[in-house]
C-alpha cells in the first residue's frame, strides 16, 4: 500500500499568479473606458478656477468647449502673450466663436440642438474682458446656456495667487 | 517514444505587459472636469427698453481692475466697499428681507429684517454684477460663486422648512436617479418640488450690458 502513498513535502505549494494579468486587465479596462480623452489639444495655458456651487454639466453630445487663456510657450511667438480664444483645436479671434458655434450647432442631431451648452474653460489667471466679448459674441450666436467649468474647491483659494 | 504535451507558455510577464498599458492609460488621459457653475445669458439687445426695476430691488456688485469690490445696496446711493467674504451674507440679507408692505408683493416665506430700503420680496430682487475689463477671472468666479451660494443658502433654508430635506441633496437625488427608471412618479415629485424651491428663490442674477466695446 505504501506504493500508492503521496508523497508530502512540508513546504507551501506557491501561490498561483496565473490570475494575475486578469486582475490588471480588468483594472486596464476601467481606466480605459472610465477616463476621456481630451478632444483638443491645448495650446494655451488653461488652469480652471476652484468653486463650490458647481453642477454637473450636460452628456459630452450636447458640450461645445471653448478654451481662453494666454498662449503657451511654444506659440507666444505666433499669437503674443495676451490672452486668446481656442476654438476646437486652433487659436481663434474672438469673431470666429458665432461661426464656431452655427457649425458645432449643426453637427449636432437635430432634437438636442436647441438643448446644447457651452463649456467656458478659462484660465484662472486671465482677465474678464475677453470673456465678456466671447460671451456678447455667444449671445448673438443664441447659445445662451452656457457653464463656467471649474474644478470642485474652495473659492477664496482662486484669490490668494 | 513517450507522448510529450506541448510545453506550456509562460505566462508569468503577462501581468508586466498588462501593467505597462495600466500605466500609459493612467498617464496619458486626463479626466474631464465635468462641473461647473451654470449660467444663462440674456438673449441679443433688441430696441425695447427693459422694464424699470425699482432701486430698492437692486443689488449692484462692482469689481473693479484692482479686482476690489464695491456693493451698492437697495435705495440709498451710497456703494460700499467690502471684502468678498461678507458677500454672501449681504446677498443673503438683501434677497431674504422681504420688505414689500402691499399684499401683492409680500413675500410671506422671507425671514429678513423686512427693511424698506431693500428689496421686496425674493421674485422682485434683482443682483447685478459688473466687471471691469481688467478685473481678473478668478475674482470673477469667486464673486458668481459666492452670489450663487447666497441662493443656495436660501434654497436650503426653504426646503427644509417644507420637505425637511436640504435643497442640495434633493438636487444631488435627483441627478443620481437611475436612467431607468425616471418616468416614476417620485422622479416626477421630486422634479416638482426643486422647481418650487427655485421658484421661491429664482436666481435673478444678471450682469451688466457691457458699455464699450471696442
Amino acid at each position: 500500500m505504501s506504493k500508492f502513498k503521496k508523497k508530502k513535502s512540508g513546504d507551501l505549494p506557491p501561490v498561483s499568479t496565473a490570475s494575475l494579468p486578469d486582475i490588471v486587465f480588468m483594472l486596464l479596462f476601467f481606466f480605459m473606458v472610465a477616463t476621456v480623452m481630451r478632444q483638443d489639444e491645448l495650446m494655451i495655458k488653461n488652469t480652471l478656477p476652484q468653486a463650490n456651487q458647481v453642477e454637473k454639466l450636460a452628456d459630452n453630445s450636447k458640450l461645445v468647449y471653448i478654451y481662453i487663456g494666454k498662449p503657451s510657450e511654444n506659440y507666444q511667438k505666433m499669437h503674443g502673450t495676451n490672452e486668446v480664444v481656442q476654438l476646437g483645436d486652433k487659436i481663434s479671434s474672438v469673431s470666429q466663436v458665432r461661426t464656431f458655434i452655427d457649425t458645432k450647432r449643426n453637427d449636432m442631431p437635430e432634437n438636442i440642438q436647441d438643448e446644447m451648452m457651452v463649456s467656458l474653460k478659462v484660465d484662472k489667471d486671465s482677465k474678464v474682458g475677453i470673456l465678456t466679448d466671447v460671451k456678447q459674441e455667444l449671445r448673438d450666436a443664441m447659445a445662451l446656456k452656457i457653464n463656467y467649468t471649474a474644478s470642485q474647491g474652495d473659492p477664496m483659494k482662486n484669490l490668494n495667487n | 517514444m513517450a507522448r510529450r504535451s506541448a510545453p506550456e507558455v509562460n505566462a508569468g510577464s503577462m501581468a508586466d505587459i498588462a501593467f505597462l498599458l495600466l500605466i500609459f492609460f493612467l498617464v496619458t488621459t486626463t479626466i474631464e472636469v465635468d462641473s461647473g457653475i451654470a449660467s444663462k445669458l440674456p438673449p441679443p439687445v433688441d430696441e425695447v427698453d427693459p422694464p424699470p426695476i425699482k432701486k430698492k430691488n437692486i443689488f449692484q456688485v462692482l469689481v473693479n481692475q484692482n479686482n476690489q469690490l464695491l456693493v451698492n445696496v437697495g435705495e440709498e446711493d451710497k456703494a460700499v466697499p467690502t471684502e468678498i467674504d461678507q458677500l454672501t451674507d449681504m446677498a443673503v440679507a438683501f434677497l431674504d428681507n422681504g420688505g414689500g408692505t402691499e399684499p401683492r408683493n409680500a413675500c410671506n416665506y422671507c425671514q429678513g429684517e423686512g427693511d424698506p430700503n431693500l428689496s421686496d420680496n425674493p421674485e422682485k430682487a434683482v443682483i447685478s454684477l459688473l466687471n471691469d475689463r481688467q478685473a481678473s477671472y478668478s475674482m470673477y468666479i469667486t464673486v458668481t460663486n459666492e452670489l450663487v451660494r447666497a441662493y443656495t443658502i436660501l434654497r436650503n433654508r426653504e426646503a427644509k422648512r417644507l420637505y425637511n430635506e436640504t435643497y442640495e441633496s434633493m438636487v444631488k437625488r435627483l441627478e443620481d436617479w437611475p436612467s431607468t427608471d425616471q418616468d416614476t412618479p417620485e422622479y416626477e415629485q421630486l422634479d416638482e418640488k426643486i422647481k418650487e424651491i427655485r421658484e421661491l428663490f429664482p436666481r435673478n442674477l444678471s450682469e451688466a450690458e457691457p458699455q464699450n466695446r471696442e
